[in-house]
């Protein structure tokens, strides 16, 4: 009589972290079974098919710039606004190809002066980093031919 | 398939046999790459074939057409164009419709000509000529900061570019480029006179070839802004001077070639 009317813990109180570790391997499973039922149940989803996108080979582009090449929108014409000229030609060769631009590069230093900069440099910088008593060699030359006389020093093989 | 046919006012054309022809809205056409079953001949059916394990080209539909599965929709009345894929864009080149109309609808990217209509905190709304009125920040101009404010007013006209333009929300307006400079945008200057003449006008005066600005350019020191909203703000030295090119470039929309060269020689003449 007492045996069956043994009071029973409510599920709730079981749950709680303090009262699992003398609970047998069965009822802790079967609680965490309903557990996770309960979660299951609560999570929301759509109930839709799984949704696939196709890659397209067509691309909208709702502006004529793109489509017809249009110019740029402000001009001047015969000087009356000088600077709107200087953008029109600016914002206009960025359009076309390249070779306007690489023209007026090139025109800024021709390879003749480029190489006779770069043969005085030479001296110039290795003038600096001589020692002093080298430096004299460079100063030998006076008419801007600053020129390296320092000779490679090599091991000489002694005569018999 | 069927019923897309059915709704649509002839069998859908491949998008390649109808170019500089007119196209009505709610035609549908074919691009190469998918060859409906009325074309289906043996050749076409190599290429399909073949297009299969090449990757198709990419095809980028301008305005006055819009996407509609694999095939194009057009849905204003025109003259169907095509340019060739160049360095940029698409791989299969772009189509557009030609159209010809006075209703501008603001498009991302445009360069446009707007009337200041109100100065409300740090915003101004513009007037474009589109269904709803423009916002422009006052912190979207070269060099405006929090404490720089620029010196727009109302009534003043604003030439600048179109960042947010959509059908479903209010356009914005910037007067700078991505790199934060002004580029010939903000407010244009005192004077000079605003006109409004067809969207296709301004596409045909802004093309890198055309005669008009060129003889134009010969005639008066002038300055000149083209928004492609329609709008036209031409300046010269004189009222006289200015209103003579106001109505030139009204007026050529409709001349032939030997009539408008009759009016250039007169005018130079003069």
């Amino acid at each position: 009589m007492a045996a069956t009317s043994k009071p029973k813990l409510s599920k709730n109180l079981l749950r709680m972290k303090f009262m699992q570790r003398g609970l047998d391997a069965e009822t802790k499973k079967q609680l965490e079974e309903e557990e996770k039922k309960i979660i299951s149940e609560e999570h929301w989803y759509l109930d839709l098919p799984e949704l696939k996108e196709k890659e397209s080979f067509i691309i909208e582009e709702q502006s004529f710039m793109l489509c017809e090449d249009l110019l740029y929108g402000r001009m001047s014409f015969r000087g009356f606004n000088p600077e709107i000229e200087k953008l029109m030609v600016q914002m206009n060769s960025k359009n076309k190809d390249e070779e306007v631009e690489d023209v007026s590069m090139e025109a800024d230093v021709s390879d003749e002066e480029m190489a006779r900069r770069y043969e005085s440099l030479v001296g110039t910088i290795g003038k600096k980093f001589a020692k002093k008593r080298d430096r004299a060699q460079y100063d030998e030359d006076e008419n801007g031919n600053i020129k390296s006389v320092k000779t490679k020093k090599t091991f000489l093989k002694p005569q018999e | 398939m069927m019923a897309a046919s059915q709704t649509s006012a002839s069998v859908p054309r491949v998008a390649r046999t109808m170019l500089g022809q007119v196209v009505l809205p709610g035609e549908e056409l074919l691009l190469p790459e998918s060859a409906g079953p009325g074309t289906e001949g043996s050749a076409e059916q190599t290429l399909r074939l073949g297009s299969v394990v090449r990757p198709r080209a990419r095809v980028v539909c301008g305005p006055g057409l819009r996407r509609c599965g694999d095939r194009l929709l057009v849905t204003k009345c025109g003259r169907l164009r095509h340019k060739e894929p160049g360095g940029s864009g698409g791989g299969g080149g772009v189509y557009w419709v030609d159209s010809q109309q006075k209703r501008y609808v603001p498009v991302k990217g445009d360069h446009v000509i707007g009337i200041v209509t109100a100065k409300s905190g740090d915003l101004f709304k513009v007037d474009v000529g589109g269904s709803e009125p423009a916002s422009l920040s006052y912190l979207a101009f070269e060099g405006a900061t929090k404490r720089n404010r620029p010196n727009v007013q109302v009534g003043d006209l604003i030439y600048g570019q179109f960042v947010v333009a959509n059908k479903d929300m209010e356009p914005e307006m910037v007067c700078i480029d991505s790199s934060g400079r002004a580029n010939g945008m903000g407010v244009i200057g005192q004077d000079g006179l605003l006109f409004k003449v067809t969207l296709g006008l301004i596409r045909k005066l802004l093309a890198p070839e055309c005669e008009i600005i060129q003889e134009i350019g010969k005639l008066y020191p002038l300055e000149i802004v083209f928004g492609m909203n329609g709008r036209i703000w031409v300046k010269a030295r004189t009222i006289q001077q200015t209103l003579i090119l106001a109505n030139v470039l009204e007026a050529c929309e409709h001349m032939t070639t030997e009539q408008r060269k009759q009016i250039f020689s007169r005018l130079s003449e003069s």
